[in-house]
């Protein structure tokens, strides 16, 4: 079957592909968030003492901090004492490989199209799953051991190279950067370790798979990269959750370290469970991404296809400290139905000669609203900073929105800045052109979408890009009219 | 006492020497809008509206409200200076806010065009005012104009009836009389253009003596179908004048109206420019420059609210910033629902001269009808090197080279302006200050 007949194929089937959910035995801990849950989850994965203090001292900042509301969605309040803070899939022993990894849990990720063997063997990407909240197999570890790549889950980490986890965890996101970190630091349960060693260029993609099975649980995942001098890493990232009538709360916090020279390429395919078409069930996204180029000439690229959660809130950013360092922002994302997405990016200049780019590809349908909120700052000391930033927004249907909000700061005057913003919907001539050449108008408007998304798709590597075509076709299934 | 408070005490004051109008029934709307003015307080850095500009920090330190209110006097050739020449208008000169029939001149207006003192429209066409008054800038958003509707009392009323062009333009004069002590004044204009009618407004600011000057003026303009309006904002101002001003438009169907914002001085600055299209086939044009230096902060709002459909926006905001100068902008355009075909673009483009000069930009589309085109840009950097290579290489000193360029930046906004004389002036005026000052 060609690839255009799998896209047609997936327009007929409407529903939420990853909607499924199998019953797990799951070890949980009771609902809601106090001192006592935090000490139970860093009990339950034996952490060390500082670790400890670490998250009681984010537990203590939260409290005292407020829900922010700037963002431009709705949504009820959240009870923060009605989540399960963590849950485990049940399995007596840790597998040692993935052939003692609970068969149904294999099945669970076969039915999201990343069968881990199947990837292990064919792909050559290395895959870290995480399940609920647990890292449940990582693949290709050995192999990266050899070149002193370091990548497995974070509590492994926490165990094994306390010394690098204390010295960056953090780093990048402090504690008390905002609401959603400070309660992900106070609870997070796993995630995933990347170390790469100077002068080391990681052979092959590594990459991470979210899935939230059990119900009301939330899922705070720690995800904590760094990059040595000269290294090189490109990280995937991808999540699904099964479909259900309440809200569930995602809290990530993502921190990228990358030294002189180094550079981080990170992909993320988010495609949590969106709700349904009355705004029923849903994953709140609230995510916290940022990387620092801390050293000079390093470089941290971001690629962004958002095409799930019922409000996404998110802004990967960069911070340019090293003198020439690069930042990149590629962002495609879709909303349909009653989806919320507040997202873009931050650009900190404050090293001289540093350079960022932003593109930013909105597409809203149904009854959707679709933000672009980003902020270019360029400090004082930051001589010849550049900037280019684009943001066009594509309007599907008359009771959706697209908004803008970008800020521009500047305090240094050899600066140069630039942003430009469309909003447009598709032409109709440019669909007429297509239906004439036969081609019906579902078709089309994924053609047009797909083209008009190409420059952020081109970012991904391979098999994320072709994953990420299909799904882009997926959201915007039915909402032509 | 804080700021606020002090602003408030002062209401007693002023609601005793109003005599015969606290009866009437626009007092209600100053009560309100004092009510209006405490629960929204005086809008700090926290507020996202005024995050670049701290008005309360620069206001505290500037001035004393407790002592405001030395008598104002100020003579024909004072005025007469600040007129722009060559320039045939009706002069209406305000002192410390409150018109000054004996400075002003009139001449030649045609019939039944009413131009009167606010305070006097207030008495006289008590039913009309009233329908007016208040109905289009909303105190209950913003903290300014609730500060002025609650002390409003003197200013303008200028009502257009239909099938009328008005041949000279209006010029207002503002003139602060801050030479025995500090000057803060809440003037108000009403503007009201029947349809099918045409007219130019010109706004000017200025100040004489040494002490602080704040003016917090609000302007409400209502272009009814198939009218056109130019309205013209000119702020070069002292060092020592502080503006904050609100201008309200109402547009109804097929009506044109264009804004024009020139700051070339003052202390601190903030222009807010709010249109509202409220009909179908209008079109709305804002222009605005501002060349700023020394510790000037300048920051303009602008709003565009697209309500109905096939309409057209347009606005253009450049910036030359040199010493400490902060430079602010944020453009917003809504596109409602209804509001299809609409067509809205925004440029905002900045060139930054010094380290120590500052400029946020916050260009803001939020739409929700989908068959539009909008689009917004926005630039900050310095001149092009080529272009000055190209200068110099032809023998210009890399001085003249700079203010060449400059002006060629700037000029591009004052090109669009439809008054020669008016144009003529601003040219002569920016050339001078590019020369002398950047």
């Amino acid at each position: 079957m060609s690839k255009d007949d799998q896209i047609l194929e997936e327009f007929t089937s409407k529903e939420y592909e990853h909607g499924w959910n199998i019953d797990m035995e799951a070890d949980q801990a009771p609902k809601g968030l106090s001192e006592d849950i935090v000490r139970f989850i860093s009990a339950k994965k034996e952490e060390p003492e500082w670790l400890l203090d670490w998250r009681l001292k984010a537990y203590k900042k939260w409290t005292q901090m407020e829900e922010p509301d700037w963002a431009n969605v709705k949504f009820p309040k959240i009870n923060y004492q009605d989540i399960i803070y963590y849950s485990a899939p049940k399995q007596k022993v840790k597998p040692k490989s993935l052939d003692e990894v609970d068969p149904e849990m294999l099945e669970t990720f076969k039915k999201l199209g990343i069968s881990l063997e199947e990837q292990k063997r064919l792909t050559g990407v290395a895959v870290d799953a995480v399940f609920d909240s647990v890292s449940v197999a990582t693949t290709f570890k050995d192999k990266l051991a050899e070149l002193g790549i370091i990548f497995c889950s974070f509590s492994e980490a926490v165990q094994d190279h306390p010394e690098l986890v204390k010295k960056y965890i953090g780093s990048v996101v402090p504690v008390n950067d905002n609401y959603f970190a400070a309660l992900n630091s106070a609870v997070f349960s796993d995630g995933s370790f990347c170390y790469i060693p100077k002068g080391v260029r990681c052979p092959m993609e590594l990459s991470t798979y979210f899935r939230i099975n059990a119900a009301n649980t939330g899922q705070f995942e720690r995800t904590l990269i760094v990059a040595e001098e000269g290294s090189y890493v490109s990280y995937l990232e991808g999540c699904t959750a099964p479909q259900r009538d309440e809200n569930q709360l995602h809290a990530a916090v993502v921190e990228i370290y990358a030294q002189a020279d180094a550079e981080v390429k990170y992909s993320t395919v988010q495609n949590w469970y969106p709700g349904d078409e009355n705004g029923k069930g849903g994953i709140y996204n609230f995510v916290t991404k940022r990387g620092i180029c801390a050293g000079d000439r390093s470089k941290i690229s971001w690629t962004q296809v958002e095409t799930g959660s019922a409000v996404t809130w998110k802004y990967p950013s960069c911070i340019l400290k090293g003198d020439h360092s690069q930042g990149e922002f590629y962002s495609v994302a879709v909303t349909n139905k009653m989806q919320q997405a507040d997202t873009g990016t931050k650009m900190i200049h404050i090293g001289k000669n540093t350079k960022s780019r932003i593109v930013s590809k909105g597409v809203s349908a149904g009854k959707s609203q679709n933000s672009y909120r980003g902020q270019v700052k360029v400090m004082k000391r930051a001589e010849n900073a550049r900037n280019f930033s684009q943001c066009d927004s594509l309007l599907m249907g008359n009771l959706c929105g697209a908004h803008t909000f970008p800020y521009i700061d500047i305090e240094n005057s050899s600066a140069q800045v630039e942003h430009e913003a469309t909003t447009s919907k598709i032409g109709e001539d440019q669909i007429f052109y297509c239906t004439q050449r036969g081609i019906d108008e579902e078709s089309a408007i994924a053609l047009i979408v797909n083209g008009y998304c190409k420059e952020v798709l081109n970012q991904l590597p391979m098999e994320f890009a072709v994953e990420a075509q299909k799904l882009l076709a997926l959201t915007l299934e039915g909402s032509v009219g | 006492m804080s700021l606020q408070e002090n602003l408030i005490k002062n209401f007693e004051a002023f609601e005793a020497q109003l005599n015969g109008h606290a009866s009437q029934p626009e007092h209600t709307t100053r009560k309100n809008a004092l009510e209006a003015f405490k629960t929204l307080g005086f809008p700090g850095p926290k507020n996202e509206e005024y995050k670049y500009t701290n008005l309360q920090k620069s206001l505290e330190k500037a001035f004393d409200f407790g002592k405001i209110g030395a008598e104002a006097s100020i003579t024909k050739e004072q005025a007469s200076k600040y007129f722009i020449p060559k320039l045939d208008t009706h002069k209406i000169v305000f002192v410390n806010g409150k018109f000054d029939e004996k400075l002003s001149s009139i001449e030649g207006l045609e019939e039944q065009v009413v131009i009167k003192d606010l305070s006097t429209a207030f008495t006289e066409d008590s039913e009309k005012i009233n329908k007016l008054f208040s109905k289009q800038a909303d105190y209950k958003k913003d903290a300014f104009v609730a500060l002025n509707t609650a002390y409003s009392l003197d200013g303008s009323f200028i009502h257009v009836p239909k099938n009328t062009v008005v041949k000279k333009p209006i010029a207002l004069y503002f003139v602060n009389d801050a030479s025995e002590g500090q000057s803060f004044n809440n003037p108000r204009n009403i503007f009201h253009i029947e349809r099918n009618s045409e007219v130019t407004f010109l706004e000017d600011f200025n100040t004489e003596g040494a002490h602080e000057s704040l003016t917090n003026i609000v302007s409400e303009i209502i272009v009814e179908e198939n009218a056109a309006v130019e309205y013209y904002k000119l702020q070069n101002n002292k060092d020592t004048a502080y503006h904050v001003g609100t201008t309200q438009v109402h547009q109804e169907r097929s009506s044109r109206f264009s804004a024009y914002t020139f700051t070339l001085n003052g202390a601190m600055i903030r222009n807010n420019m709010n249109i509202v299209v409220d009909g179908e086939g209008c079109e709305s044009n804002m222009y605005g420059l501002y060349l700023i230096n020394g510790n000037t902060h300048v920051d303009n709002h602008t709003e565009v609210d697209h309500i109905k459909p096939n309409c057209v926006s347009n606005e253009l905001y450049k910036g030359i910033l040199d010493d400490s100068s902060h430079g602010v902008f944020n453009g917003k355009v809504f596109v409602r629902q209804e509001a299809q075909k609409t067509n809205a673009f925004q440029s905002n483009k900045n060139i930054l001269l010094s380290d120590t000069s500052v400029m946020n930009s916050k260009p803001q589309l939020e739409i929700w009808a989908d068959d539009v085109k909008c689009s917004h840009g926005c630039t900050t950097g310095q001149l092009d090197e080529d272009g000055m290579f190209y200068l110099r290489a032809r023998g210009l000193s890399v001085e003249s080279a700079r203010a060449l360029m400059l002006y060629a930046f700037a000029v591009d906004v004052v090109s669009s302006i439809k008054l020669e004389p008016l144009k003529e002036f601003l040219q002569n005026l920016i050339s001078e200050r590019l020369q002398n000052d950047f």
